[in-house]
């Protein structure tokens, strides 16, 4: 890849300095939109941003133009730890059968309020 | 000038105004405040036109957005101003966006200037913004209602697009030799066009407190422009002002051509609607 041609140049050639590297792609982030007051943030998505301010300000273009949000996080995609896809079957495993994860399977006892 | 006091009845600062608002006001503006609103319609309209070519070319898909988002805060600007100017010829914004010649078009010469690459847009985009900005700062005190609302909606717009500009500015100054030497170059060929921002005109003496004089505008511009500047390790460019004239019809070779592509639509099918 050579010159700069996805900059819409018209104007200013660079200097010719032999074959450029390939221009790094800049890093994700992603997303989480606050809706109203009292809501927490959720997911909305990701975008890439070269830096964390404007990735702030990417996010507001991008997720809140039409009154989607009073606040915004962005984090490094790379920042956030995930499950591993591949271990879906022994990571969440059905509960069924195993009705003595939930409470209701106690009998409670007597006297005991707010249970 | 109590003819434009007398307006507005409807129109107060804080209300959010809708061009469709401005088009139903029972009072007309005089003609010089008509004029004016031109100025600042006309403005807004070839800057948004111009911006809207990066849609699709942007350095990142962000900033398409980005860019495209401006260009249409600016289309939403020059609308009011429009409509409001046209009330006082019984003309539409669009009888005035797509039916005028380009002599008849007020706007300044800087907004005109070709996109150039990435860099030479913010470089435009950082002069445009921070003119703007302390422009409709003080225009949100005219004593004109409607262009005082006017103001007040953009303002805060506008504010959005200085800080996006300063925020490239200062990446683009700092980033790789290859950006920083971009910056300098874009800065360089935008400057001769600062200096009309801020010519009075005779126009002006008429209006009084309706206007804002540009003169006036002129120190806190130039403070703002050093701030970020100074942060960025850039000089100001050193170059003689061009000979401007757009708010006498007076234009350069481009506008023609953006003309042309904005008008072509309208002009071959008039009354088209989607």
């Amino acid at each position: 890849m050579t010159g700069g041609s996805t900059t819409g140049d018209d104007g200013a050639k660079a200097p010719s300095s032999g074959p450029q590297e390939p221009r790094e792609a800049w890093p994700l982030w992603e997303v989480f939109v606050r809706s109203s007051r009292g809501l927490s943030h959720v997911h909305a998505g990701s975008l890439h941003a070269p830096d964390a301010q404007m990735a702030v300000r990417n996010a507001r273009d991008l997720y809140t133009r039409r009154n989607e949000g009073v606040s915004l996080w962005v984090v490094p995609a790379t920042s956030i730890v995930t499950s591993d896809p591949d271990a879906k079957d022994q990571f969440f495993e059905s509960p069924q059968g195993k009705d003595y994860r939930h409470a209701t399977y106690y009998t409670k006892s007597e006297g005991v309020k707010h249970l | 000038m109590s003819e434009a006091n007398a307006s507005a009845t409807r129109i107060t600062p804080g209300n959010a105004l809708r061009p469709e608002d401005i088009a139903l006001l029972e009072t007309k503006p005089a003609d010089a405040v008509a004029q004016y609103a031109l100025w600042l319609g006309d403005d807004a309209l070839i800057l948004a036109q111009r911006l809207g070519w990066w849609i699709s070319r942007a350095p990142e898909l962000e900033e398409d957005v980005a860019l495209g988002n401006i260009a249409l805060d600016q289309i939403g600007h020059a609308r009011s101003f429009l409509t409001y100017a046209g009330r006082a010829w019984d003309k539409t914004e669009d009888d005035l966006a797509y039916f005028r010649r380009e002599p008849e078009f007020r706007s300044v010469h800087l907004v005109e200037q070709p996109n150039g690459d990435f860099a030479r847009t913010i470089a435009r985009q950082f002069v445009v913004a921070l003119y703007q900005w302390e422009l409709y700062s003080r225009l949100v005190d005219s004593s004109d209602p409607t262009l005082a609302a006017i103001a007040a909606k953009a303002v805060k717009e506008v504010d959005y697009h200085r800080d996006h500009s300063i925020q490239w500015t200062l990446r683009l100054a700092q980033g790789t030799d290859e950006s920083r030497r971009r910056m300098i170059a874009g800065l360089k060929l935008t400057w001769p066009y600062v200096e009309e921002l801020f010519t009075d005109h005779p126009l002006v003496n008429e209006l009084g407190d309706i206007a804002v004089r540009p003169s006036s505008l002129r120190s806190s511009f130039d403070e703002a422009v050093k701030l970020v500047l100074d942060e960025a390790d850039l000089e100001l460019p050193d170059v003689p002002g061009a000979i401007g004239g757009g708010r006498q019809g007076l234009h350069s070779e481009h506008l023609g051509y953006i003309l042309a592509e904005l008008q072509v639509l309208a002009r071959e099918y008039p009354g088209a609607s989607w």
